[in-house]
């Protein structure tokens, strides 16, 4: 079977007055239906202007090649008005920041509203209906009365479960959540974690879950893919990864997240800075933060290889080296 | 609502009671009155006019009087200057002039400011924003003095299109100019405004959300970001409304309009004590009025405000 969406060698490139930003950089990754995969990496790293380019949703300045394939056609390359079309009734998307996403001038409602009366054709009266119902689904208690208000009126994580009710309107077949839960308190973030799955398991909705949470992604993905400098580091079943990690940055990913099972004395960190993605070195992107490098890796990137498991990695550095590593520090 | 719509006027009686107190004491700071000339008068007929207008009175006296006449008669007080004028009958007289061209001028910047300065935003660094930008530039450092002779060199002189001065009842051929020429400035300073929020808005979060439901530009642009684009815009409106309809001293000298621009500068140079007092006070009530109108406009733009 085709997969959903298919990206190949998705590069993102943004002019600025210091000069050419690659934020993506080669990017490639198959997502099939109803399937979830998960994004990470830090801040940074192009694993939102990804999903951006995807969507046709980069910042003026910034130009996306390569292809984007959903549906037999090349997102990057449809004309405006079908790129509409795709939006919202194929794909939808929801963000970061709920506080702000929402348009704070005008009532829930009408914001949501729009969305069928544009893409179902339907009247305001029966689009304004439907929306309740969806609010209803997201379990917005009171939606009926509510729908009325303006977004200033709910919490944040109300907020978002509307942003995520008006995602749902068209029934697309793919949702893609970038960062749905980071500005959201700890319990909130569970509620909505709990929603995206019961969607995912009641509609079978495909998700691309975009986020730096590793703890997120654990619970509510099939495939983890990282990324490093706008590249892929490393991809595979999300058991696999958190299992056995076979890329030095996803090592490092796993031990800085904080267990409660360990009494460490210390948060541990991935020593230096993301990179300039203006100045990207020739070689492994990772270089200059990896605890295996060898010089060599300097200049030699590291291509994307398929392991016999099925996953996929790029890193000179042998995986038992790592994996020793892995067990060692288990 | 209505509470906050009483108590901001009921604000106003205060604030009008002080602005024209302070307009009081900076007039008798200034040297010289209405009735010093280059030759001066025997002192017994100066005193004389003196007691006519009460300017022998204490300048207390002289406040209260003043207020007094205005909150019982509504009596504006004579013109120092031109005998046989009322302050009242000046500014009924002058007033409605500056008010049409005023009027004009305002609708005219406001509505070609704000489409420059949309269609400049979406069209962001390419050649319809460099223009529109250049031209906003261009205009706005064009001094209405300059701007007017140069409108009637060609609109009056070359092309004999149109009356270079005059008001004639308000016929729409003359007023076209002054309209221009008062237009120019506003319109440059709105499309600026315009511009810079709408830019601003476009790369908000919301905006971004409405692309991704797969709206169309011209939705996104009318529905979603007008609106808020529009509120430093508003701000700036309120008192350049009010600026606009009382007129301007270029205007109503260079084109002979006849409107209450010119007293602005005239009665200040003449001493005309009740003709200052008179188009302040004017200013000051347009200026209270058309806050508290923007102030109304914010709280139905802005949800999030409410009185």
């Amino acid at each position: 079977m085709a997969p959903l969406l298919e990206v190949e060698d998705l590069r993102v490139t943004f002019t600025t007055g210091d000069g050419a930003v690659n934020a993506v950089n080669g990017v490639s990754f198959a997502l099939r239906e109803g399937e979830t995969l998960a994004i990470v990496g830090e801040s940074g790293s192009g694993k939102s202007q990804t999903a951006y380019a995807a969507m046709g949703l980069l910042a003026r300045n910034g130009r996306a090649t390569g292809t984007v394939r959903y549906g037999g056609r090349n997102l990057l390359e449809l004309p405006q008005r079908e790129l509409n079309k795709v939006r919202s009734e194929e794909i939808a998307m929801i963000f970061q920041d709920p506080m702000t996403s929402l348009n704070p001038y005008i009532r829930v409602s009408d914001q949501m509203a729009e969305v069928l009366m544009l893409h179902k054709g339907q009247s305001k009266r029966q689009a304004v209906a439907e929306a309740a119902r969806m609010l209803d689904a997201v379990r917005i208690p009171d939606a009926r009365a509510r729908i009325g208000m303006y977004p200033h009126e709910f919490s944040g994580g109300m907020r978002q479960r509307i942003m995520i009710a008006m995602a749902l309107l068209c029934r697309p077949k793919l949702l893609i959540a970038d960062e749905p839960t980071t500005a959201l308190d700890v319990t909130v973030q569970a509620q909505i974690m709990k929603l995206l799955a019961d969607i995912k398991r009641d509609l079978g909705t495909a998700m691309i879950l975009i986020t730096h949470d590793l703890g997120v992604v654990a619970g509510s993905s099939d495939r983890t893919l990282v990324m490093y400098g706008g590249q892929i580091m490393e991809e595979g079943t999300t058991d696999a990864i958190f299992a056995t990690p076979t890329h030095p940055y996803t090592l490092g990913l796993l031990s800085a997240v904080p267990r409660i099972d360990r009494e460490d004395e210390e948060l541990l960190t991935i020593a230096g800075e993301p990179p300039d993605m203006s100045r990207l070195p020739p070689g492994c992107p990772f270089f200059p933060r990896c605890a295996f490098a060898r010089p060599e890796n300097a200049t030699l990137r590291p291509p994307l290889v398929t392991l016999p498991d099925g996953r996929r990695r790029a890193c000179h550095v042998p995986v038992e080296e790592i994996l020793a590593r892995h067990e060692a520090a288990q | 609502m209505l509470s906050f719509i009483l108590r901001r006027l009921l604000v106003a009686i205060p604030t009008i009671l002080i602005l024209i107190v302070i307009s009081f004491v900076m007039m008798f700071a200034a040297p010289g009155g209405p009735f010093n000339s280059e030759r001066p008068l025997p002192p017994e007929v100066m005193a004389n006019i003196e007691a006519r207008y009460g300017l022998d009175q204490p300048y207390l006296v002289q406040i209260f009087t003043y207020v007094k006449n205005i909150v019982l008669h509504f009596d504006f007080g004579p013109s120092f200057r031109l005998r046989d004028y009322s302050v009242t009958e000046l500014i009924a007289q002058g007033f409605p002039v500056t008010l049409t061209y005023g009027f004009w001028a305002f609708l005219i910047a406001v509505v070609l400011g704000v489409a420059l300065g949309v269609l400049a935003a979406i069209r962001h660094n390419t050649w319809v924003d460099y223009l529109a930008t250049g031209s906003a530039i261009g205009a706005s450092v064009l001094p209405n003095f300059v701007l007017a002779p140069i409108l009637v060199l060609v609109f009056t002189l070359w092309l004999g299109w149109l009356p270079g001065g005059g008001w004639n009842g308000g016929q729409w051929q003359y007023i076209i100019l002054p309209v221009i020429a008062l237009a120019t400035t506003y319109l440059a300073a709105i499309a600026r405004i315009t511009r810079s929020s709408m830019l601003e808005v476009m790369n908000s979060n919301f905006i971004r959300t409405a692309r991704a439901k797969g709206l169309p530009m011209r939705r996104i642009i009318l529905r979603h970001a007008l609106k808020p684009a529009m509120l430093p815009v508003l701000s700036y409106l309120g008192p350049a409304f009010v600026a606009m309809i009382t007129g301007s001293v270029v205007i109503d000298v260079f084109f002979s309009t006849g409107g209450i621009g010119q007293y602005f500068v005239n009665s200040a140079l003449n001493r005309d004590y009740s003709v200052i007092m008179g188009v302040t006070i004017l200013v000051g009530v347009l200026t209270i009025l058309f806050n508290l109108v923007v102030d109304i406009l914010y709280a139905w733009i802005d949800p999030k405000i409410r009185y």
